[in-house]
């Protein structure tokens, strides 16, 4: 499916903001300027962005812990994203949740989760509300291949199927589930068998290639939307970087040929669909420098927003425990 | 005024809020054929055994729109579905910053009694109490039951909802039409003046049992019952211990860290109602075991009457 310029430099902005802002993110945690743990998405952009432009502002989306894309994907704010690193009170969530906890009900964003699939019931939750609702909307339910270890992800699979949910189980395989390899981990490597397994179709597609992946989520999200049912999609991607870091990022302990093989301009996400487009000539090279200029503008004004906005008042900690 | 069983007094509660608000849909793995051809199976899910998965739906679909009452079955079953419960459901709200509400009720039966051994005899109660987050309710009558689901279904927050399974086929008078109890008052079942029995779910109506016995001594009980557990009615509590000077408090879970041991904390932490107590306070709970299956052994691992009277008359001594 053909996009207009406008929305292929959208795309690309939105890999370059997710991109920088995680490795700002790293940089103010080395720093000491920011708190709590931060988990980069660096490397798997284009599935957070691939699929997210094949939804509508109104379709919703469970996230992970290494969620920042996937706030960013959907269209959150990184203003009010930074202060929630910053632990403000103008954070997302006034400071009370940090990284982890990352939400934007008024965009369809349910959650980043610290709990490997822990997202997985309440995007079927969302979406079995979009079925009787009838409204045509969608959930995307984000996860990675350490999910599929979870009872929870074999669960919702199968009611997803038997009620034809209207849902995209999105896989993101980065290859490791915190520092273990996928194949030290599961009996059947291959993920996207669980789809059949389950009644539904399972399409892997090259998980770094960000117009395949919202191909595939197009159609897939196509397909919910006529009441057909879910779709696994299994992304496969790399992450580029550690799982988590507190003080300082741990220790590399994959192979060097493996990180340099994922890591070259012909597999990164971003340089990938930068040559593509470039090469196809829908863009110059100073159009996009000007993009990666103002990224790093809006970034910059998002540290100065963090840091103009005040901590939290302790007086205020019982607050939003209980709705009226 | 009718009477109504405990089981027909929830039932009724539910098919009026259903009525109520489309809103209003219902979770569960055992089939409710009433329900169903009343509200429709898209309103009445018939759900596969996979606890975990339904626990996380409702709450999904109480943070886009809906009214969920999800039921666990037995609060045995509440276990599988630990992550969406303890990580998910009761977090969620503070966590996120009060951006979003999740009214989703879950119903569950609970307690010993019945025979049916260890794993289906379980009284958690404190286990949910201690996550702060969710609002916990423990009716003992047809009447407190029909209106504080009514209440919980209402709220708009993750409401735990636990049928004492002792009480199922239990009646007592419901007023017809609409009832509703609030969530977090406490009710004096029966006024006294010599010790406070704070009594939950079927005993409750053990404590009342005592209280008409050792009335023929002259010795006075006032029977109090919580309701709801969180949030609790200290203030109830605390007054009527004020008054009496004297407290037993009868739970069918074991003691450590239970809701008996919270309701003594909450009066004996209070100055006022500490220097009105004339004895140190009882609780007469579950022996610290695994209720087991014999009748004899499970009766003995169980309060009852005998030692309930046994505690009224130590903190008389």
């Amino acid at each position: 499916m053909s996009l207009t310029k406008s929305e292929l430099v959208e795309i690309f902005r939105k890999l370059v903001l997710i991109r920088e802002f995680d490795l700002l993110a790293i940089e103010l945690r080395k720093a000491k300027r920011i708190y709590g743990a931060v988990h980069p998405y660096v490397g798997e952009e284009a599935v957070a962005v691939g699929v997210c432009a094949a939804l509508r502002p109104t379709d919703r989306i469970t996230s992970t812990h290494r969620g920042h894309g996937h706030c960013i994907a959907k269209g959150a704010d990184i203003n009010r994203m930074m202060a929630e690193l910053f632990g403000r009170v103008d954070g997302y969530c006034k400071g009370k949740g940090g990284s982890m906890h990352i939400a934007d009900f008024a965009i369809g964003m349910l959650g980043a989760n610290g709990i490997v699939a822990g997202g997985m019931p309440i995007a079927c939750g969302a979406a079995l509300a979009a079925q009787l609702e009838d409204a045509g909307k969608v959930t995307a339910c984000f996860f990675g291949d350490g999910a599929t270890g979870e009872g929870e992800f074999h669960e919702t699979l199968n009611i997803a199927s038997l009620w034809k949910l209207p849902l995209l189980f999105v896989c993101e395989n980065n290859r490791y589930g915190a520092g273990n390899a996928v194949e030290s981990v599961r009996a059947q490597a291959d993920i996207t068998l669980h789809a059949p397994a389950y009644g539904m179709p399972g399409i892997a597609v090259d998980g770094n290639d960000v117009l395949a992946v919202r191909d595939t989520a197009a159609e897939a999200a196509e397909r919910a939307r006529r009441g057909d049912g879910p779709t696994l999609i299994h992304c496969k991607t790399f992450r580029s970087l550690f799982h988590a870091m507190r003080d300082v990022p741990p220790p590399e302990t994959r192979p060097d040929d493996l990180l340099a093989a994922w890591r070259g301009r012909d597999r990164d996400p971003i340089t990938r669909l930068e040559d593509h487009l470039i090469g196809g000539g829908t863009v110059t090279t100073a159009e996009l420098q000007q993009i990666r200029d103002a990224v790093k503008r809006d970034l910059d004004a998002a540290v100065a927003f963090a840091e103009a906005s005040p901590y939290p008042d302790p007086n205020d900690l019982l607050v939003d425990m209980f709705a009226e | 005024m009718r009477e109504i069983t405990f089981a027909q007094a929830l039932e009724e509660a539910l098919i009026e809020e259903m009525e109520r608000d489309e809103r209003v849909i219902t979770l569960a793995t055992t089939r409710a054929p009433g329900l169903e051809n009343k509200f429709g199976d898209k309103r009445v899910r018939f759900t596969p055994i996979s606890e975990a998965a339904f626990t996380g739906i409702g709450l999904g679909a109480a943070g886009s729109g809906f009214r969920p009452v999800v039921h666990w079955g037995m609060v045995t079953f509440s276990f599988v579905a630990m992550d969406q419960i303890v990580n998910q459901a009761s977090k969620i709200r503070y966590m996120f910053g009060g951006q979003a509400d999740f009214p989703v009720t879950y119903r569950c039966t609970t307690g010993g009694g019945m025979q049916v051994a260890a794993q289906h005899s379980q009284s958690p109660y404190s286990m949910f109490m201690h996550l702060a987050g969710l609002k916990i309710i423990l009716p003992s009558t047809p009447a407190d039951a029909k209106g504080l689901l009514k209440s919980s279904i209402r709220d708009n927050n993750p409401v735990v909802f636990f049928e004492c399974s002792r009480l199922a086929s239990t009646t007592g008078p419901v007023p017809d039409g609409e009832h509703v109890v609030p969530i977090g008052v406490a009710d004096v079942k029966r006024a006294g003046r010599d010790v406070t029995v704070v009594g939950l779910a079927y005993y409750v109506r053990e404590a009342l049992a005592v209280a008409d016995t050792l009335a023929a001594e002259g010795i006075s009980l006032e029977v109090v019952d919580p309701r709801t557990l969180v949030p609790m009615d200290a203030d109830a509590i605390r007054a009527s211990v004020r008054k009496t000077g004297r407290l037993v408090v009868v739970d069918e879970a074991p003691a450590t860290c239970s809701a008996a041991s919270e309701i003594v904390a909450l009066v004996t932490e209070d100055a006022q109602t500490f220097r009105a107590l004339r004895a140190p306070v009882q609780r007469v709970c579950a022996a610290p075991v695994p209720v087991p299956f014999s009748p004899p052994l499970e009766q003995a691992a169980l309060p009852d009457r005998v030692r309930i009277t046994t505690a009224i008359r130590r903190v008389l001594a």
